[in-house]
């Protein structure tokens, strides 16, 4: 049988995908006209293309793909005319092929509303990656934007506009609000707040009468008589089904456009099929891709002689808008007639959510989430698998006061048959059954084997969570083992490294594990042996089980070169070492820059030139600073009282006591501490791993506190203890972490599964609870007793020093793809693709 | 199987080599990670560049294996490449050029196909 398919975009290129996985398909002959020059392409992630996305990563499958599965791709050629008496179609460059069933997936256009003007230099629309390229040029020289459409694909338009450097651009919307389709006014105002605080202008309520200018686009003119400057446009006011062919073949159309289909996805020709955005079905055109796979499906399953009918979608949507998350689903605003709808708005924080529930509160239908948008998926699975609602219902949206949300709960409600990836149509029993008898482990796996998680990524975290249910609901997640080569947790290997007395990653592994390591053990492991004895971690053969950054001692950065960070203990350095740095950063021409931890980082250094660069730092009395190493960073402290007029204690000089202590002492994860001489708090003492501050009376010390992506403040440990109660404390404290955490676990995230939490941890340190306590400073106190730099050695070891070459066979050379930019009088990583 | 017309091109001595580790080998302006996998007694090696983000940096990431097959992690993102088919075993990243390895003598040669 002979299959033709029109157009190669995300709908097309599934359903080749589709048949190919249905036996009966072996004997078919394939062939697919494309019009774009690029085989398909993950469109609904075109924005990547800006932020770093090549085509090629946006790519469904390489060229080579088709191919590889005998299917005849013709890119860059669109069919001109469907014959549907001869049953053959003509591409435009003059080939003739005929089918036995004709498979239409020619999608959407961009809609261009009549406005005078469109044609001008300047007005792009937002579909494809040469609409990308030719807006990447464009923008170069433009300064103010606008995008007609505040949609969906409008606000994606705009945050485009703003990364490509356009900054001031305004979103123009005729409805009186943003999204009219999809979340309600309320809403609306909470998203126009938050887009403003990203720099877009939104301008409601505002027909464009014309696009002024002469050949380029220098205005536009509002029917309301206003006007704005602008010399970027994109429109965005909706899309247009290509149905141009069929209309020409006879074919029957919608009035507003669109291949009318019915539930077999059938045109009014039998033979011929239309599926995806081209496709008008019981009045209706689906702009989104979850529907148009599913429309694949179904007629791949129908030609191949499984028979399957299309009978309507859900049109639930979350935006990806980078930095503002909106979402809505079900009957986002149905009111009256018994229907109740809950909704908190919270205009300090921006955030806008709305449930619409029955009338007996039992079901939810609908809803609206703006500013967060955490709880969609559970939301939306609520919805469709109709779960009834807690007593409390405004409880789904609130999340569980106090505590954590349990989200677990949550997925073992849902039936075996929710659909949980819509972009493939994987259903909860499906993404299980591949954990319980596939044995899918990973989240990666479950990808691989179900293809769940590889449209839109939106339900990713769900999989995780099925995982993690299935996965202990099978009694095998009780054990948090390390990966497939270590049957044990990290607490247990811990104490097992100890007891067997190994000292190396290898010994470690062939008395303790199986099999050859990976990226998972090996950093574990050499952190585990490292914490346990303080051996410099490149010798006995240790080396490349670290991590790359630990090999290197040096943090990779982008292009390939290290940075070079000494130790500034408490942030104190002298105005001599200050110039050498100075010098050093020249010779060898490096990017300079004070990190957050009161620190000088010196980027751009080439792997060969690290031991000379050290050597230089060492002689000048610096030493490693551990930047690169899953360890203790920096102790930064304000001034103190050695100046500061409200300074109670000298901040500073605990702070540097502190960081010559703890300096080297590989831990599960980094580690920060600061330190405060006064409860203004100038060091930010409470956002660290451990914090110190300063009282009348002696020191406060707060643990487990954290930045970074989840930010936590520190929690009160022990009040008034003087330097020295203070020390023994922070060395319980930290060994016990040391000792238990699980791999990659801040102290925060480890006190928050601590049973018991804070009290439980106080209950340890401060009343000796597990009798550790004097084992715990005994190695402490063995770790500071045998400190070394390691950086000092590394330089020191003609063995360990070779290895910083980037060719083994020409150590002279350098990397001769590494390139730089020039920015601000200096130098910048050349951009990855 | 390596072709009639591979040439072997000599890289280095085999103690140039961490065990369990690899090296950057330059091959006119070629970049070829070659790693000693003393655990499983094999030389095997890839092209040097990682495809996700085009680094020069698989020769400085860690091997192991998942299940029976080698592999290496790129130090930037942890992709995960087989060692012996330079399929990406972490996502949908292109695969990665293999070439074959033999030691004679103490001394590591790579072949070139050609
Ligand atoms: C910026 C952007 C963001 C989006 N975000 C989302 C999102 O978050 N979620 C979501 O669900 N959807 C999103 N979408 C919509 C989604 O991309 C579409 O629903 C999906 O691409 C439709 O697939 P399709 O194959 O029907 O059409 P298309 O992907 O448009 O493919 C049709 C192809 O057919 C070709 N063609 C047309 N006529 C011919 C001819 N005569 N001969 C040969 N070839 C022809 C076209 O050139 C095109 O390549 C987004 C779209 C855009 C543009
Ligand atoms: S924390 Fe207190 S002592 Fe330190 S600088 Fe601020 S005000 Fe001064
Ligand atoms: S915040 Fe992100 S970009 Fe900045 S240094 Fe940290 S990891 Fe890099
Ligand atoms: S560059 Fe190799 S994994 Fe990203």
């Amino acid at each position: 049988m002979k299959i033709v398919i029109i157009g190669n975009g995300m709908v097309g290129y599934k359903f080749c995908e589709k048949l190919l996985s249905k036996e009966a398909s072996s004997s078919f002959q394939i062939t697919v006209f494309g019009e774009e020059i690029r085989p398909a392409y993950d469109r609904v992630h075109l924005s990547e293309f800006f932020s770093g996305k090549s085509a090629e990563d946006l790519a469904m499958a390489p060229a080579n793909w088709y191919s590889d599965n005998n299917i005849i791709l013709h890119l860059g050629d669109p069919i001109a005319q469907i014959n549907t008496t001869t049953k053959t179609v003509d591409s435009h460059k003059g080939l003739t092929v005929s089918y036995d069933i004709l498979v239409m997936a020619t999608g959407s256009a961009a809609f261009v509303p009549p406005i005078p003007g469109t044609e001008k230099d300047g007005v792009f629309i937002y579909r494809t990656i040469e609409d990308l390229e030719l807006m990447t040029a464009y923008a170069k020289k433009a300064k103010k934007g606008a995008v007609i459409g505040g949609g969906l694909l409008g606000l994606e338009a705009a945050k485009a506009m703003i990364d490509l450097g356009v900054s001031d651009t305004s979103v123009i919307e005729f409805a009186p609000r943003l999204m009219p389709r999809q979340i309600d006014d309320a809403g609306s105002n909470v998203l126009k707040a938050k887009l403003e605080s990203i720099g877009l202008k939104i301008l409601t309520n505002k027909n464009t009468a014309e696009i002024l200018g002469s050949s380029c686009i220098s205005g536009m003119q509002f029917s309301d008589d206003s006007k704005i400057e602008v010399d970027m446009l994109v429109i965005s006011a909706g899309i247009k089904p290509r149905d141009e062919l069929a209309k020409l073949a006879g074919l029957e159309t919608g009035q507003r456009g669109g291949i009318v289909v019915n539930d077999q996805l059938q045109t009014s020709d039998p033979s011929i099929y239309a599926i995806g955005e081209c496709a008008l079905h019981r009045g209706m055109i689906y702009g989104l891709v979850a529907p148009g796979y599913e429309m694949a499906e179904v007629v791949a399953a129908t030609i191949t002689g499984t028979p399957k009918t299309f009978t309507g979608f859900d049109m639930s949507t979350k935006l990806k808008l980078i930095g503002v998350d909106v979402a809505s689903f079900g009957d986002a605003f149905l009111s009256g007639n018994g229907v109740q709808s809950i909704a908190i708005n919270d205009t300090h924080k921006g955030i806008y959510k709305r449930i619409n529930i029955s009338a007996d509160g039992k079901t939810l239908l609908g809803g609206i989430l703006v500013g967060e948008a955490e709880q969609y998926n559970m939301l939306l699975q609520t919805f469709k698998n109709k779960v009834i609602l807690p007593p409390n219902p405004e409880d789904v949206i609130l999340g569980a006061r106090g505590g954590e949300t349990d989200t677990g709960a949550g997925v073992t409600a849902l039936p075996d048959d929710a659909l949980i990836c819509s972009c493939e149509a994987v259903t909860k029993g499906m993404i299980c059954n591949s954990v319980s008898e596939v044995g899918c482990e990973t989240v990666d796996a479950i990808k691989k084997c179900t293809k769940a998680g590889t449209g839109c990524g939106g339900c990713v975290p769900m999989l995780k969570d099925l995982m993690q249910h299935t996965m202990k609901a099978q009694g095998k997640l009780i054990r948090n083992v390390l990966c497939e080569h270590f049957n044990y947790s990290r607490q247990e290997l811990f104490d097992l490294v100890k007891i067997h007395d190994l000292k190396t990653y290898d010994a470690v592994l062939d008395k303790l594990g199986n099999g050859h390591g990976c990226e998972v053990c090996k950093p574990a492991v050499s952190s585990i042996v490292a914490s346990l004895w303080n051996e410099m971690i490149l010798k006995k053969g240790n080396a490349t089980a670290q991590d790359s950054n630990d090999r290197f001692l040096a943090n990779i950065q982008k292009g390939g070169t290290y940075s070079v960070v000494p130790r500034i203990p408490g942030g104190e350095i002298t105005p001599d070492k200050l110039i050498v740095i100075g010098e050093v950063a020249k010779k060898y021409n490096l990017y300079t820059k004070i990190t957050g931890g009161q620190r000088i980082d010196m980027f751009g250094a080439h792997l060969s030139d690290l031991p000379k660069i050290w050597e230089a730092l060492i002689a000048a009395g610096f030493e490693s600073g551990h930047a690169y190493g899953k360890s203790l960073r920096t102790v930064k402290s304000c001034v103190g009282s050695t100046w500061c007029r409200f300074g109670l204690h000298d901040s500073v000089s605990f702070a540097i006591k502190v960081e010559e202590r703890y300096r080297g002492l590989r831990s599960p994860h980094k580690l920060k501490s600061a330190v405060s001489g006064c409860i203004r708090e100038c060091a930010e003492a409470q956002s660290k791993d451990f914090g110190i501050i300063a009282t009348e009376k002696g020191w406060n010390l707060y643990v487990c506190g954290n930045g970074g992506s989840k930010p936590q403040h520190a929690l009160l440990l022990a009040s008034d203890v003087d330097e020295e109660t203070c020390i023994k404390l922070i060395d319980r404290f930290l060994m016990f972490y040391v000792k238990t955490a699980d791999p990659l676990t801040r102290t925060a995230t480890w006190l928050n599964k601590m049973e018991g939490g804070i009290d439980y941890l106080k209950s340890v340190v401060l009343n000796d609870a597990l009798g550790m306590n004097a084992l715990w400073e005994d190695e402490m106190n063995h770790h500071v007793a045998t400190y070394e730099c390691e950086w000092k050695v590394a330089v020191e070891t003609p063995e360990i020093r070779k290895r910083f070459n980037h060719f083994v066979n020409a150590p002279e050379e350098k990397d001769p793809t590494v390139h730089f930019e020039e920015m601000r009088e200096q130098k910048r990583a050349k951009e990855w693709k | 199987m390596v072709a009639a017309t591979t040439t072997w091109f000599y890289a280095c001595l085999a103690e140039d080599v961490p065990e369990n580790g690899g090296v950057c080998v330059k091959y006119n302006n070629e970049q070829i990670a070659l790693f000693h996998f003393a655990r499983l007694n094999e030389w095997y090696a890839t092209q040097n560049e990682c495809p996700h983000r085009n680094q020069m940096a698989l020769s400085r990431g860690m091997i192991g294996t998942q299940g029976d097959e080698p592999k290496v992690a790129c130090p930037f993102h942890k992709k995960t490449f087989s060692l012996k088919t330079g399929e990406c075993l972490s996502g949908d990243e292109c695969a990665i050029k293999t070439y074959a390895v033999k030691v004679e003598d103490g001394k590591v040669y790579i072949a070139i196909p050609g």
